[in-house]
């Protein structure tokens, strides 16, 4: 008896100390087969052809059918559309950088009359976003048309919506890491002889480049990921971006479920390598405003 | 900063120098303000005015707005059904928001926690689905909810399991539900990504000490760990009723706001009227409702996460 509780009792203490990290797994893995399921059933459609779908809707694709892909890849559509986004992308991007950048700095780093005042207009902006906000801003679009300024129906109007609609949040965000470099820095540079544009331009962007980089990597996946935007403004089919293309493409081929799966699959490879590259800067631009508020 | 204008203050008068200094910080204000104040108030602050005069219009963006109506649109609007339902689903969003997909993102996290092996390789699953785009969910999980059980999975699970399939998008009392089972595929992960944040910021050594104090693990969890979490917590309700009361792309890709409205929100209630039906100034008046209802919930949020300066001494 007493030679059983000595070579039992370390085993069930040592099973009573794995069981919850045996539980934690068996829970994590549970969600994380939930998310790969719509994953993998638009690989595996994707690969089928229109018939196998029908038969065999959400087994392994046996053989591999790769005619939806390569029909997709082979037309100019496709990558007209990919060229489009990424120039949306990137105007909206280097935009909400630069635009943000200077005011944030400003918000952060000088003192004027009124910068409170103006610092929560900025911030009102946050309780207004662009799906509430679009039929009044598609007024003003069309009225900057009737002007002779060309915003509907071209990329340039996209960007400047999106990067409008973006100023709030990041420069709260931004203001945020510029703040929390040490005035000391400052006050040594003006000593030394800089000016304010000295400052911010030799001292702070440099030190600021990860603050900087998570505000521009969260920017590329929501202006990428844009629909209404360019839903709104873009009727010339040669103009789409990704997303608005994936939808209408979606309302033609609807009844074709392989090729809608290729398309859909094709135009989810891009967000899926660039948040595998740029994973770490998404999560601290988001993380950055939500401790701090 | 401060001291350095102190310190001008103080000594003696101001010098040339000095003055161009001051002047050039003024420039370095007004320049670096310049394009994102044009920017805000030519596409955020102005549309919102603008759309104030044209919602008492009768207007179908022919021409110019001529038609003036006054309030009724207004009224109109808290007269129809369809709106009432939107507003009813948004709330109801809000609720099962509250009420499922953040405890469960809590949950989530509590179990990756601070130091389990694979805890990085789990947040970025869990992670995935928030960057992808919003339509390309929509047909991804249109595939799953097609209601003939060849054809869709979850359909096809159901039978399985000896159930009778659910037509998930055209059945009224569902389809609001199926369209939240998305919402929170998609944006679990981002709450859950801020609670773990937050949780790394907590010191070990405080849940400890609790432990040895006697408090059981969930003792500790909701009297220690829960406060100390407030900060991700607020952030994640704000940023999941605000996403709720602008629900657009989703529920346009999956439904359009049907069967009969069944799943209508209250922004594709107003893409419908402001870019389907052309019935420019009923949708500004739609617009400005939404925007009181942003106003409103920011305005209780703000008087129940700022405390009152005579309890933070406590």
């Amino acid at each position: 008896m007493a030679t059983t509780t000595t070579t039992f009792a370390p085993i069930s203490n040592k099973l009573r100390r794995m069981m919850p990290r045996f539980f934690q797994y068996l829970v994590l893995t549970v969600v994380m087969i939930v998310i790969f399921v719509p994953l993998v059933i638009l690989i595996f459609g994707s690969l089928k052809t229109t018939g196998m779908m029908y038969s065999h809707p959400y087994t392994f694709p046996n053989p591999p059918h790769w005619d939806n892909i390569t029909y997709i890849l082979g037309t100019d559509v496709f990558w007209r559309m990919l060229q489009n986004s990424i120039f949306v992308m990137l105007g909206t991007t280097a935009g909400v950088v630069f635009v943000c950048g200077l005011a944030a700095f400003v918000f952060a780093r000088m003192d004027f009359r009124g910068k409170n005042w103006l610092f929560n207009l900025f911030n009102m902006g946050l309780m207004f976003p662009i799906n509430v906000a679009i039929l009044p801003v598609y007024f003003v679009l069309r009225q900057m048309n009737d002007m002779g300024i060309h915003m509907i129906d071209t990329l340039l109007g996209v960007i400047m919506v999106q990067l409008a609609f973006q100023i709030s949040g990041n420069v709260v965000i931004l203001r945020g890491f510029f703040t929390a470099i040490p005035a000391e820095l400052q006050d040594a540079a003006y000593i030394d002889g800089c000016n304010a544009f000295d400052f911010f331009w030799r001292i702070l962007l440099p030190l600021a480049r990860p603050a900087l980089s998570a505000v521009g990597a969260l920017t590329m996946i929501v202006s990428w990921n844009d629909l209404l935007v360019p839903l709104v403004i873009l009727n010339n089919d040669k103009l789409w971006t990704l997303p608005l293309g994936t939808m209408q493409f979606q309302g033609q081929y609807g009844s074709d479920l392989a090729l809608i799966s290729a398309f859909v699959l094709l135009s989810s490879i891009p967000t899926i390598i660039f948040y595998m590259f740029a994973e770490r800067q998404i999560v601290s631009g988001l993380t950055a405003g939500a401790l701090k508020g | 900063m401060q001291q350095v204008s102190t310190i001008t203050k103080s000594t003696e008068p101001i010098s040339t120098s000095r003055m161009s200094r001051r002047f050039q910080d003024r420039l370095v204000v007004f320049l670096f303000l310049l394009p994102a104040l044009i920017l805000f108030l030519i596409f955020v602050i102005y549309p919102i005015f603008h759309s104030v005069y044209y919602s008492m219009f009768d207007w179908n963006g022919l021409g110019k707005a001529t038609d003036f109506v006054g309030l009724q649109n207004f009224q109109t609007i808290l007269n129809d059904k369809v709106f009432i339902k939107a507003v009813g689903n948004v709330l109801l969003l809000i609720v099962m928001s509250l009420g499922i997909q953040l405890p469960l993102a809590m949950m989530l996290a509590v179990l990756v926690g601070r130091d389990l092996p694979g805890r990085g390789f789990f947040r970025t699953i869990f992670f995935l689905p928030y960057v992808l785009a919003e339509v390309n969910v929509g047909v991804m999980w249109l595939l799953l909810y097609n209601a003939d059980p060849d054809r869709g999975f979850i359909n096809a699970i159901l039978v399985q399991l000896g159930a009778e399939p659910v037509a998930w998008m055209g059945n009224m009392k569902v389809v609001l539900i199926a369209v939240f089972i998305t919402l929170t595929w998609k944006f679990f992960g981002f709450h859950m990504l801020l609670y773990l944040a937050g949780l790394q910021n907590i010191p070990k050594e405080i849940e400890e000490a609790a432990t040895i104090d006697g408090a059981n693990g969930f003792q500790s969890f909701v009297n220690i760990t829960l406060p100390l979490l407030g900060s991700p917590i607020r952030t994640s309700v704000y940023m999941s009723v605000l996403g709720s009361i602008q629900q657009f792309i989703l529920v346009w890709i999956m439904t359009h706001g049907g069967p009969v409205n069944a799943s209508e929100t209250m922004a594709t209630y107003m893409y419908r009227f402001g870019f389907v039906r052309f019935q420019l100034g009923y949708g500004s008046a739609v617009a400005i409702y939404m925007f009181i209802f942003c106003l409103i919930f920011s305005l209780i949020y703000n008087y129940f996460t700022q405390k009152p300066d005579y309890l933070t001494g406590l």
